[in-house]
């Protein structure tokens, strides 16, 4: 374990949050533009290593943006300006010398609508490791017991590998997910959103899922639900118009916010 | 409100309006489909000979083909009966009067035979000959003749056999070496080792020739038989039993034996030549040239047409070119046909096949080689008709591809490619199969452009034979669509070969069917294997 974290050096406000953990990424002075429309104002944080970072704010505040800047998935759309860094386990993921492929296999991600490739429960989880060249059939269903057990699946699935992905529930279909993106091995795995379209049922299922995975990974996850935020997640940002308002220690950032605005969201008067 | 305008709120017409949009549609093509059914599957059932005796004594023999109300004359009908024997009377049909029929009989010694040229010859068998001497005569003559008819068509089997496969070979590798001393003409060669050896090998060529002439000689020798027929108005003939291709008897067949008659004319469609310009025998050709035909543009049009969609959807960025290029594509599919033919005939024929032969066959010339229709330009203008189906189909089924699912594998460290080959790809083949589909239905029923790139009336060989390279892209072919137009409007005897058209038109739909079905039940497969969300 890493050491017990330091209350009052959080609520000291002059620290940075997590500052007595060491860090998995550290994100300093980033900006991002739609175009001509800037989404992420000037952000700087530091997200601890083996602990549950949680997004939250209201809709179009960036919260989801910030996430893909993680493993660089807002490549893929056009017209998408940023500056400032991005260090992941010390190294800048905009180095030139960084392969955008090395990176997204060290950050994993679970998007929002669970999104499993028509192909069998087996083949998704083993389209990651045989992207790395993984051959032997040996090799793989033994990263394939791993991986849905890692995603508490494994129960429910072993005698059904071979079925369609897509005939299984919801809430089976985003576990999936979760075990497709632990199947390479990642380092931090992001997560967007990834109990909106569950019930109650899977959603808690899902929570003690994260609660379990972060004594190996550094999770980050986006929500709109400020529950869960407080139940499962160890930090939180709160994001307003691009702009990191707040971030810190779960229970102080719900319990004793320092900024009115987040306070206001809180407590449900907008947003 | 009143009850009227209770209805017309409820939605209720609207309904029905549809309801009966899709009602019609259904019979107009049940009614084409069952037109052609009752034609198609019509021809090849042994209809009865009936005699007719006409006032004044006149008999008339033959089947009847129709009966319909004589023009200006209430109640009163008129029948068209197939008296055959065209070149006794002149005519195969004769319209009757029925008010002139006086007795109607079925004799059952009334004879249908079917003959390699004609057309059929109804009629009594009151003799058989063997050469000039009547071996026998009344019942017995058949009796005789039974026996010796499947030699006969042995014989004349073993002919075309020799005709066509032996001095076939012949011929191709005397042509060969023909070529071959004129490209050493061109080369500046005209005597020396090679030439001397390459004329040897054509002499020991024509002696072999003078041998298989020999053999067709020695095996006609053999065809002395003949049938002596007795026909209306006191009409005889004498015909070679070594041009009889079947006699029936239809007045003395049960339902069960006309059923064995009818699956062996049946047979005999699908898997003979066409003869008498078509207008008799089978299709077999037309059925080969046009599957293989819509193969080749099936292996031409599938890779071509999707790796265009991906581009266009996948890669290309959107905008008003891409657009532009979009609407582009969907208009070719609007242009005419003949069109794309005329396009086939100058750019693929004249500009692409006239530069391979002066490149590679010039010793051929002025003989065209790949200068001239063929089944490879057919080919090849078919698919360029059918590609706008096929990107479209394609482009689809790359929209409706959830975006999720390719930023999932993207997410995993995937590169584009692998993303696009281990994840789109498998998604979209259910749909480039539907675009198949639709391509090969179009192709397989496309006539005109093939006019102009390929299709014969007659092709002298099939395009796949034994002679290397055993595929021959560069021969003529035959193909159903044009056999319909080119049997129903070019055909000496349009009234003899209108059952054809029919039984030619229900082969080339049984055709485009199995083939979709195939293609669906494919789709349907891969559909379950990779079923995604959206289905």
């Amino acid at each position: 374990m890493s050491p017990t974290l330091d209350l009052r050096a959080s609520l000291g406000g002059e620290a940075a949050p997590g500052a007595l953990e060491s860090p998995m990424v550290e994100i300093e002075r980033l900006s991002l533009w739609y175009g001509a429309k800037p989404a992420l104002r000037d952000i700087t944080m530091a997200i601890p290593k083996h602990r549950i970072t949680a997004y939250i704010g209201p809709s179009g505040c960036g919260k989801s943006t910030l996430l893909r800047c993680l493993n660089r998935m807002n490549d893929l759309i056009d017209g998408v300006r940023m500056t400032g860094t991005i260090r992941i386990g010390g190294t800048d993921i905009h180095d030139p010398a960084v392969d955008v492929t090395e990176l997204r296999k060290r950050v994993g991600m679970v998007f929002q609508k669970s999104n499993p490739f028509p192909k069998s429960i087996f083949e998704n989880v083993a389209y990651g490791p045989r992207i790395l060249g993984v051959r032997q059939r040996a090799d793989l269903e033994a990263i394939v017991e791993r991986s849905l057990r890692a995603a508490a699946l494994w129960d429910e699935v072993e005698d059904r590998l071979g079925d369609p992905a897509l005939s299984l529930s919801g809430g089976q279909q985003q576990r999936l997910c979760i075990a497709r993106a632990l199947a390479v091995e990642p380092d931090v795995l992001l997560m967007d959103e990834p109990c909106s379209a569950l019930d109650p049922i899977a959603t808690a299922k899902i929570e003690e899922l994260m609660l379990g995975l972060k004594a190996s990974y550094t999770i980050v996850i986006v929500t709109h639900n400020m529950q869960q935020a407080a139940r499962v997640s160890d930090y939180t940002g709160f994001l307003l118009l691009g702009e990191l308002v707040e971030f810190g220690v779960t229970r102080q950032v719900f319990t004793t916010p320092r900024d009115r605005r987040t306070e206001d969201y809180i407590t449900g008067r907008f947003g | 409100m009143t009850a009227a305008r209770r209805f017309w709120r409820s939605g209720e017409p609207f309904v029905w309006l549809t309801g009966g949009a899709l009602a019609l549609a259904l019979v107009m093509v049940a009614g084409l489909v069952g037109i052609i059914l009752v034609n198609g599957l019509g021809f090849f059932w042994p209809r009865d000979v009936v005699r007719l005796t006409l006032a004044g004594g006149r008999t008339v023999t033959g089947q009847v083909m129709e009966r319909e109300r004589v023009p200006g004359a209430a109640g009163q009908y008129r029948i068209k009966v197939k008296v055959g024997n065209r070149d006794l009377y002149g005519a195969d049909f004769v319209w009757v009067n029925e008010a002139d029929i006086q007795r109607r009989e079925l004799p059952p010694e009334l004879a249908v035979i079917e003959r390699t040229e004609w057309g059929v010859l109804i009629g009594t068998i009151t003799g058989l000959r063997d050469g000039d001497v009547l071996v026998a005569r009344g019942p017995a003559a058949w009796t005789e003749a039974e026996q010796r008819l499947p030699e006969a068509i042995r014989l004349r089997r073993a002919i075309r056999r020799i005709e066509q496969v032996d001095i076939g070979a012949i011929n191709h590798a005397q042509e060969k070496l023909r070529l071959e001393l004129r490209r050493l003409e061109l080369r500046g060669v005209t005597a020396g080792e090679r030439v001397e050896a390459l004329r040897g090998e054509t002499e020991a060529l024509r002696a072999r020739y003078e041998m298989e002439a020999a053999r067709i000689a020695e095996l006609r020798a053999r065809q002395t038989a003949s049938l002596v027929v007795a026909a209306d108005g006191g009409k005889e003939t004498v015909w070679p039993l070594a041009q009889v291709v079947d006699v029936s008897f239809p007045n003395a067949m049960g339902p069960g034996a006309k059923s064995l008659h009818y699956a062996a004319r049946v047979w005999e469609f699908v898997s003979d030549d066409p003869r008498e310009s078509n207008t008799e025998g089978g299709v077999f050709p037309a059925i080969f040239g046009t599957v293989m035909m819509v193969m080749i543009m099936s292996v031409l049009v599938t890779p071509l047409g999707v790796l265009a969609a991906f581009y266009l959807r996948e890669y290309a960025g959107q905008g008003p070119f891409v657009s532009t290029v979009r609407i582009a594509v969907n208009n070719l599919a609007g242009v005419p046909s003949i069109v794309f033919g005329v396009f086939g005939v100058g750019f693929f024929i004249y500009v692409v096949g006239g530069t391979i032969d002066r490149l590679f066959f010039a010793e051929a010339l002025p003989t065209p080689t790949f200068g001239t229709g063929g089944i490879l330009w057919a080919s090849l203008t078919l698919a360029l008709l059918t590609i706008p189906v096929v990107i479209v189909a394609t482009e689809e089924g790359l929209a409706a591809i959830p975006g999720g699912m390719r930023e999932a594998s993207l997410a995993l460290g995937a590169t584009r490619l692998e993303t696009t080959l281990r994840v789109v790809l498998p998604a979209v083949t259910p749909s480039i199969l539907t675009g198949l589909i639709l391509a090969m239905a179009r192709a397989a029923g496309e006539v005109a452009p093939l006019m102009l790139t390929g299709v014969v009336k007659l092709a002298p060989s099939l395009p796949v034979d034994g002679a290397w390279p055993f595929i021959h892209l560069e021969r003529k072919f035959m193909h159903l669509g044009f056999h319909i137009y080119d049997v129903g409007f070019q055909s000496p005897n349009v009234d003899a070969a209108r059952p054809m058209v029919f039984a030619t038109t229900l082969l080339l739909l049984t055709i485009v069917i199995v083939m979709n079905l195939t293609a669906v039940t494919l789709r349907n497969r891969l559909r379950r294997r990779y079923a995604t969300a959206a289905v």
